[in-house]
């Protein structure tokens, strides 16, 4: 093969780059289909980013922005160059994962280290504005207009813009949003001293305004002469003057009509504009970084000390049992079935793959019910009167029973496939040296076995060790008692801590973030020793 | 992944296994004249495998016994029903289909599972093949970064999806939250979950075979798509399934992007069902289960001889 390096290099375990090859594909090696395609699909890629380019623009995503040139500009250096070979077939998928998972928990880590939440969900700037542009009030001038909400996304969480007819001039229309207000919108259709259209916009009905109205309420759309115009009712909307003034230079608010002189203090975790008593004038916060606070608070909160370690045993042994029991059962039918001589082998293997196929949210839904006290099949069949969800112990006993259920069949299939893979030849030598039976299987095939099934293993424990669905769906994390309704019986990490998170007291999305990474980093761990101590990774060829 | 001695799982299957055979294409040994065994010895080495193979059975399928029965049971509340079915009553299929909007529900988890399963098949396939045919500064590394990105569920990062679909729906609103496109590309986040699978059978595919193709002067395009993918069939249509019924029973990313009764899946619509009322709406909930199963389960059968041994020829699910 040495002389024949043409595109190929050797399999051989170099690193070599491989053969030169020319700088630009050549039609005579791809075929003229191929690089049209090439060039059609380099065009779409490039045409899309410019044609978002505008509108990201527009919208000052800058990081999109950069996004989308850089996955074009990665596009085309991969496909427009005879070379990298290689990574012809890597990029689409790994961009995808950069984009849709890396990413993501990149910028969960970011949001962990703020005090994102409920209260905090806009920047200093947008709170201000909407704090003074909440005080506005009427004069005895002021301008009266005809109100139209419309959006141009969704008529139940906008983003709105109000379109606007003075009525003291019912041929003008202004379009105004939060950032400020424009002169003579395009694609409207004005009638009546009323805008009753807009291309490409949705109008409000008063029944979504009224659905909407908390969001409407903290439109207040600047004008250029130091007043803002909010909205009267559904249809109509006044100008007026705040009686809040913001100083940038001192970041203080005061108020115009008592004097009384606002300033920043934090309070808690968070900061808000306070008078010298600490009276709050809003209890609108805004979102800011807290540096270590989030994981401070999971390490030192002493509701969640007591509840960690306890939660923390139970979600080990969820996922030990529940990856050992699936696999011994599985493989116990695996070598029951595995006899050529068993007829009916593939009745049986297709009736105990079943299970794998149905859906897992029907399969937990359904064995929640199982469990009932009165009327569950559980109690039915084996005459027992067990209140299973009623006790910590019972709903754990029932959370893994029903685990097992649905992890031994995925068990099954790969022990079968697994025991395949043993050369019978092997067991052959093994039964004429003496070990035949039990002997045989625990010194020949269970090793051989665990070698190929060992990384399924570890990553079926990661999987359960984070298996959100099972116990929400199932139990959703209880039975609770009264002195600790937020840690329940069958909770495990995951489900505990986004109660906590997004649960009594508001959305703490900075704080859900904390737990998300501490939550990589352990399963990270874990994955990492498993992997280690089964050595199945040594010789990934 | 690791590959044992001897030929792996699944090699048989390249060289044309007769599609009767069970087993993902294993070599089938004489059966042993069953006449000569005395009955003893029978049941000792055959026979107890019947019995563990009859309770096995019994074990795996008397949830789907409830489940079918529980969807005839015309009552459809917790309190009647039974393991076997007593009676045998449409009503929960036609008042699913009449009061639900199970048809939409069905539409869009079909939608969504084929684009998944398309792209998710595409991506790790391209993937795989420069992971087994190529080598590369990194591949290793590569690989085994993939395998520890797979073990995080897409759930913990939720939250940070969450804004990001949001941000992207103020520019592209077709692709934003709560459209079934933006789930579809956020689920394609997953793309090379099959790769090592894939790879597995990828590296049982001797090169001999690329190579005499590109004797014969096929481009490396060529090779992959003409050679290698018709090869791959039996790894493709295992992963294919294992996407599926993973994509079908997706419910927790679903509902929190779709919350539009016009966008929901089955798995957010059904749930909804049995949330708003779990015991009485247990037929409704049970007629659904077994419709969106019962596509899922015919495809196992009918693919069935190239789970066993494709499954493990890989040796990790993603």
């Amino acid at each position: 093969m040495a002389d024949l390096q043409t595109s190929e290099p050797s399999t051989s375990s170099s690193t070599d780059p491989g053969p030169r090859r020319p700088r630009f594909t050549q039609p005579g090696r791809d075929g003229v289909p191929a690089l049209l395609v090439k060039v059609l699909f380099l065009g779409v890629v490039v045409g899309t980013a410019i044609a978002l380019t505008p509108a990201l623009v527009g919208n000052g995503s800058w990081f999109f922005l950069g996004a989308i040139w850089v996955v074009a500009a990665i596009l085309v250096a991969t496909y427009a160059t005879g070379r990298a070979l290689p990574a012809k077939y890597l990029v689409p998928g790994t961009l995808m994962l950069a984009l849709f998972v890396v990413y993501p928990i990149a910028l969960t880590a970011k949001t962990s280290f703020t005090n994102y939440g409920d209260g905090t969900r806009n920047d200093k700037q947008t709170t201000v504005d909407q704090i003074v542009g909440s005080s506005v009030t009427r004069s005895a001038d002021s301008p009266q207009y005809n109100l139209t909400v419309a959006t141009d996304g969704d008529p139940a969480s906008g983003p709105f813009t109000y379109f606007l007819v003075p009525q003291d001039d019912p041929e003008t229309v202004y379009e105004g949003t939060p950032d400020g207000l424009e002169d003579a919108p395009d694609g409207v259709t004005l009638d009546n001293g009323r805008v009753t259209a807009v291309d490409g916009y949705t109008i409000l009905n008063i029944k979504q305004i009224s659905a909407a109205s908390d969001d409407l309420d903290e439109i207040a759309v600047p004008t250029d002469d130091d007043t803002f115009i909010v909205r009267d009712g559904t249809s109509e909307a006044f100008e007026g003057a705040p009686t809040l003034v913001y100083d940038e230079d001192a970041d203080t608010i005061t108020d115009t009509t008592s004097d009384t002189v606002y300033s920043v203090a934090k309070q808690g975790d968070r900061e808000y504009f306070v008078d010298g008593d600490g009276t709050r004038i809003s209890d609108q916060s805004w979102t800011a970084n807290v540096g270590l606070r989030n994981y401070e608070r999971i390490a030192t909160d002493a509701q969640i000390r007591t509840d960690f370690a306890k939660i923390f045993i139970w979600n080990v042994i969820f996922a030990t049992v529940s990856v050992i029991g699936t696999f011994l059962l599985g493989l116990l039918f695996a070598i029951t079935l595995n006899d050529p001589r068993v007829r009916g082998q593939k009745i049986y293997r297709a009736l105990l793959i079943l299970p794998y196929a149905i859906p897992g949210f029907i399969s937990l839904l359904l064995w929640s019910s199982f469990y009932n006290r009165d009327f569950g099949l559980i109690n039915d069949l084996t005459g027992l009167d067990v209140n299973w969800f009623g006790g910590a112990t019972t709903a754990k006993i029932a959370v893994l029973i029903t685990n097992l259920w649905m992890g031994f069949p995925y068990m099954f299939l790969v022990s079968t496939g697994a025991l395949q893979a043993i050369p019978e030849d092997l067991r052959e030598a093994a039964t004429i040296d003496g070990a035949g039976g039990f002997a045989g299987f625990r010194r020949i095939t269970f090793p051989l076995l665990l070698v190929t099934v060992a990384p399924l293993l570890v990553a079926t424990f990661a999987f359960n060790f984070n298996n959100f669905g099972a116990i929400y769906l199932l139990t959703g994390g209880g039975p609770f008692t009264p002195e600790n309704p937020t840690a329940g019986g069958t909770d495990i990490l995951i489900s505990y801590l986004y109660r906590l998170a997004f649960g009594a007291g508001g959305v703490q999305i900075g704080f859900a973030s904390a737990v998300s990474v501490v939550l990589f980093v352990i399963t990270g761990v874990m994955a990492a020793l498993q992997f280690r101590a089964t050595r199945s990774l040594e010789d990934v060829n | 992944m690791t590959q044992v001695q001897g030929p792996p799982p699944g090699t048989t299957l390249v060289e044309d296994a007769p599609p009767t055979e069970s087993g993902g294409g294993r070599r089938r040994r004489d059966p042993a004249p069953r006449t000569k065994m005395p009955p003893g010895r029978w049941f000792r080495e055959i026979g107890w495998r019947h019995l563990v193979g009859v309770l096995a059975v019994v074990w795996a399928l008397f949830p789907v016994s409830y489940l079918v029965s529980a969807s005839l049971n015309p009552l459809g509340n917790v309190v009647t029903s039974t393991m076997i079915p007593r009676s045998f009553s449409l009503d929960n299929f036609t008042q699913l289909i009449d009061e639900q909007p199970f048809g939409t529900w069905y539409r869009n988890s079909i939608i969504v599972c084929v684009c998944v399963v398309f792209v998710q098949l595409l991506f790790s396939t391209f993937a795989a093949y420069a992971f087994s045919r190529f080598r590369f500064k990194g591949r290793r590394g590569g690989l085994l970064a993939l395998l520890l990105i797979q073990m995080f569920p897409q759930f913990l990062a939720a939250v940070a999806l969450y804004l990001m679909f949001t941000e992207i729906g103020e520019v592209i609103p077709a692709i934003g939250l709560d459209t079934l496109p933006g789930y579809i590309l956020m689920m394609c986040g997953g793309s090379l979950g099959q790769v090592w699978l894939i790879k597995g059978f990828f590296d049982s595919i001797p090169m001999s075979l690329d190579e005499a193709a590109m004797i014969d002067g096929a481009s490396h395009v060529q090779v992959f798509f003409r050679i290698i993918l018709p090869l791959l069939r039996p790894i493709l249509a295992i992963c294919g399934l294992l996407v599926f019924v993973g994509v079908m029973g997706e419910f927790l990313m679903a509902s929190i992007f779709l919350r539009d009764e016009g966008n929901k899946t089955l798995a957010t619509g059904l749930y909804g069902l049995i949330d708003a009322d779990r015991s009485n709406n247990l037929g409704v909930f049970a007629a659904g289960s077994i419709m969106t199963a019962i596509p899922v389960v015919l495809l196992f059968l009918y693919l069935q001889k190239f789970i066993v041994g494709g499954i493990t020829a890989g040796g990790v699910k993603g």
